[in-house]
């Protein structure tokens, strides 16, 4: 194994230039360095100038996403001798707006995430013997939408996204049918409004592709066709029961 | 983004041709209520229809749009169990059931017409 690899590296420094530039670093080839790993070296040894976000480094805050040859991952999650001997060439998320180098734009997501209301709705207040009561069955049934630690890997892989941001998106919905489906939630009439909206789960054309980029699991492509189904028997419903009836 | 970034990934390209393959299930449909049309204007209409698609354009479009079809309902029915969750006595039935169930339900259609066309 060589002991060497290059990482070519994107900067764009707005003050200085108006087009993102790429930048050669060479670093050590360690057998147990992931990408962030290789970033952090450049930022300590190398470039102190380089501007980047990461967290926990462990693949549980979400914030380490970037365009790794070309694909959505999770710098802390993704090991440099993949893709030895190299080069690795590390870009800001695709489908946001750059901040600085491989800093991104987050707060259309950040929005979206609000629209959907992701907390438990009730219509009281308080729960009726001082704690809700759930089977294990009942956690199943949404458990693996709650896996999502935001990072966005899904937008920057989902192709209508990138087409037309106004969609509202993997994450946000995969969340929302988190709640819709939790047995201790009444909120899913509330979050119907943003869901079943054109720029809702009806943007969504099943590519697949955020189901394949997420690194936990939550399949959101999934959450999105069951809302789908869930949208259109609603209607139905609501079209041959006018005045509601179960 | 550029106008062929579906031509960038393997999974793009399938992708745009399943939704693609929905423009021929619509090919074939028109093509099923000509041939009724001609059906139904007798004998001679049917057998015009008939030398007109043996012509090698309409032939050659029909084997291509056979091709797409197949494709839609493979990809349709192989999709399905994302979108219905079905639960049997609290439990998640696996989602291959789901899918086998529809194309059960296809080779059972498809025998039905099998045997009134060829029957």
């Amino acid at each position: 194994m060589p002991d060497r690899i290059t990482m070519q590296v994107a900067r764009y420094r707005p003050e200085n230039e108006v087009e993102p530039t790429m930048q050669s670093y060479e670093i050590p080839l360690r057998k147990d360095w992931a990408v962030l790993d290789g970033l952090n070296h450049i930022k300590d040894e190398l470039d102190g100038t380089l501007s980047y976000r990461w967290s926990c480094r462990m693949g549980i805050c979400g914030s380490c996403g970037m365009t790794v040859n070309g694909e959505p991952k999770l710098t802390c999650a993704t090991f440099l001798t993949d893709y030895a001997p190299g080069p690795v060439r590390v870009e800001p998320l695709h489908n946001f707006p750059v901040v600085r180098d491989l800093v991104v734009d987050i707060t259309d997501f950040m929005d979206k995430l609000s629209v959907v209301q992701p907390w438990i709705v009730r219509d009281e207040e308080e729960p009726p013997d001082g704690e809700y009561l759930q089977t294990p069955e009942e956690l199943e049934d949404y458990k693996k939408y709650s896996m999502c630690i935001n990072c966005m890997l899904c937008y920057s892989a989902c192709p209508i996204y990138g087409l037309n941001q106004q969609f509202l998106g993997p994450a946000a919905i995969a969340i929302a049918q988190r709640y819709n489906l939790d047995s201790r939630d009444q909120g899913a009439a509330e979050r119907s409004d943003a869901l079943a909206a054109a720029t809702g789960v009806w943007d969504c054309t099943f590519v697949g592709e955020c189901t394949t980029a997420c690194p936990k699991g939550v399949d959101p492509a999934g959450a999105i066709q069951r809302y789908k189904l869930t949208a259109a028997t609603d209607t139905l419903k609501a079209f041959l029961l006018p005045r509601g009836g179960r | 983004m550029p106008i062929l970034w579906w031509l960038r990934r393997r999974s793009y390209l399938l992708f745009v041709a399943r939704e693609v393959s929905s423009v021929f299930v619509a090919w074939f449909v028109v093509y099923l209520l000509l041939l009724v049309r001609a059906v139904g204007q007798g004998e001679d209409s049917y057998r015009r229809f008939l030398d007109w698609s043996a012509n090698p354009f309409v032939l050659t479009l029909n084997v291509v749009t056979l091709i797409f079809v197949v494709l839609h309902a493979v990809t349709w029915f192989n999709l399905a169990p994302k979108a219905m969750v079905v639960k049997v006595r609290g439990r998640r039935l696996p989602p291959v059931f789901v899918a086998a169930a529809h194309f059960g339900a296809w080779a059972v259609v498809s025998a039905v017409v099998a045997w009134i066309v060829l029957g």
